[in-house]
């Protein structure tokens, strides 16, 4: 799968070259509309050998979705999520990105860990320069970048930090800068701001949202908290009882305030019934 | 300033109880009567300094332990990490390792002399081997130690093997290598000195074995105290080398010493003692120093 499914009209396909990018601040929107990727499961059972968590899911994330997923803990959120990542392999059915069967991780789906996924001996600027050396970004395109991508995420002071020198919530937000830097054209993100506060996380859902505005990524957001789930995605998939249980469209515009609007809360109610609580 | 001054106060303490103990030729249970004064050994140190023999012994033991030590760290290494990473190799080098490792290395002169037509190679060799297994076992534990996620993180990003080699596995491993770097040098000196007595020509150990045969009883100390300010010195080297490369640690900030001091309490008298002072500058530093990590 692939690198070469990176061949996108409109976005280079050379590997030491990244398209439309320049030092400039807001350098990492441009170009790159319409660089979502569809991923598919079709009647998979995911999980270890001889502990599935999930059966028969069947789950069709459409280019530059946000898909959340919401389930009580242990039911198998991250499997799903490893599995889309390419870590884990399905232990039957079918996994595809744009049609074709996946086969092992690759730059083009980003991953984001809930725990602490800095390398603790690089500056956050090394962090999130290192996607690019992967690709074989040169040197100094490779710092240009990653400054631009640390401002984008407001961390453009914090840049020559190390991981542990800073908090929580801004270790996750240079997460973030280093899986978008990677310019994927999926991120997966596995309860990314289960660990921060509740101030904290409200104010890395808005960043979330406004940084990847213009991406274009699809997106597959793991989370326990339904409210989350329904603020950032564009449609919920529930995950109970070892499998999908539902998928919902989210009424939008996405509105932090609307929670008197009775479609949302009808939802919300039907969301928080289905997993049983 | 005082914790220098407390140290060299202490190496001074012990050289003067040794040389009252060997002035008076106390000869209690244990008998110092026969035992060089440190006038006698730093007399005898003096001559060898301006001796032709000192300099080279002193070069030729560097020259085995650096050569054998820096051997023992790459295939130490080397070892650990394939160990630690590949089944295969596991299965077919670590039953050998674990027989060989047993062996205190010093009894590997048979060997040395059998395998190797120089005795100057022998001696790198029971060095070499003295220092890479604590460097092998420590590299091999701190590589199955790395936080899983950091390899995770560098595969999604499409990265290789060797990537993660180089960009996780290798600076992950470096502290708990260095334990082993730490470990090893200094049981290096033991060998090096050990296999130098046994079968070397010139060396430390050598001459300090040739002072003991002639009865020369200050040439013996020299030749100790030598060993004991190379051994310091080469592994000081090694820990500051090693501080050096994993400053990235997170270390706690907190600092004992700057604790504020317990308010005084009038001695004898029932009251309680008044409250502490609002402003403690000292104690304040430290809280904040503290939690600088935490941030």
């Amino acid at each position: 799968m692939s690198t070469s499914s990176e061949t996108v009209p409109g976005v280079s396909p050379e590997p030491g070259t990244v398209p439309g990018t320049s030092p400039e601040p807001d350098a990492p929107t441009a170009g790159t509309t319409g660089r979502g990727t569809r991923l598919a499961l079709a009647g998979a059972r995911l999980g270890r050998p001889g502990a599935p968590a999930l059966d028969g899911v069947d789950l069709d994330v459409a280019p530059g979705e946000i898909l959340t997923v919401v389930g009580p803990s242990g039911c198998g959120k991250s499997t799903l999520l490893r599995t889309l990542a390419g870590l884990l392999a399905p232990l039957a059915g079918e996994i595809t990105q744009d049609g074709r069967p996946l086969s092992g991780p690759a730059a083009d789906r980003a991953l984001i860990f809930q725990e602490d996924a800095l390398l603790p001996w690089r500056t956050l600027r090394a962090n999130v320069e290192l996607p690019l050396a992967v690709r074989g970004v040169s040197r100094a395109e490779r710092r240009a970048q990653a400054h631009a991508w640390l401002e984008r995420v407001g961390l453009g002071a914090q840049a020559g930090q190390l991981p542990h020198r800073v908090s929580g919530g801004q270790r996750q937000r240079a997460q973030l800068a280093r899986a978008l830097a990677a310019r994927p054209r999926a991120v997966l993100m596995d309860e990314p701001f289960g660990a921060l506060d509740a101030q904290t996380r409200a104010g890395m859902q808005d960043l979330l949202v406004e940084v990847l505005r213009g991406t274009g990524a699809t997106v597959v957001f793991v989370t326990h908290d339904v409210d989350e789930a329904l603020f950032l995605g564009d449609r919920v998939a529930l995950l109970a009882a070892g499998g999908v249980a539902a998928v919902r469209d989210v009424p939008r515009p996405r509105d932090r305030g609307a929670h008197d609007d009775p479609a949302r809360l009808a939802l919300r109610r039907d969301v928080l019934t289905s997993l049983g609580t | 300033m005082r914790r220098y001054a407390l140290r060299l106060l202490s190496l001074a303490g012990a050289l003067g109880l040794w040389q009252a103990l060997t002035s008076l030729d106390v000869d209690l249970w244990l008998r110092f009567s026969q035992f060089p004064t440190v006038t006698d050994v730093a007399r005898a140190f003096a001559e060898r300094l301006t001796g032709p023999d000192y300099w080279t012994d002193l070069t030729d033991s560097l020259t085995r332990i650096l050569t054998g030590f820096l051997l023992a760290a790459v295939l130490g290494v080397a070892t650990g990490v394939l160990v630690a990473r590949s089944r295969l190799a596991e299965d077919l080098l670590g039953p050998v390792l674990e027989v060989i490792r047993p062996v205190p290395a010093i009894a590997l002169v048979p060997v040395a002399i059998l395998l190797f037509p120089s005795n100057e190679q022998g001696i790198v060799f029971i060095t070499c081997t003295a220092a890479f297994f604590p460097v092998l076992v420590s590299t091999r534990h701190a590589v199955r130690a790395l936080t899983p996620v950091w390899e995770e993180a560098v595969l999604t990003m499409g990265g290789g093997r060797w990537r993660i080699l180089g960009s996780v596995v290798l600076p992950g491993a470096l502290p708990g290598v260095f334990g082993g770097l730490s470990v090893g040098i200094g049981v290096s000196w033991i060998c090096v000195i050990s296999a130098e007595m046994i079968s070397g020509q010139y060396g430390v150990g050598y001459r300090t074995w040739q002072d003991y045969t002639v009865v020369d009883y200050p040439g013996v100390f020299v030749g100790m105290a030598t060993i004991g300010v190379l051994g310091w010195l080469t592994s000081t080297a090694v820990e500051l080398l090693g501080r050096r490369l994993t400053r990235w640690l997170p270390r706690t900030a907190y600092d004992p010493a700057a604790r504020a001091p317990r308010p005084a309490r009038p001695a004898g008298s029932g009251q309680p003692a008044p409250p502490a002072p609002a402003v403690r500058p000292a104690g304040a530093r430290s809280e904040e120093a503290r939690d600088e990590h935490l941030v």
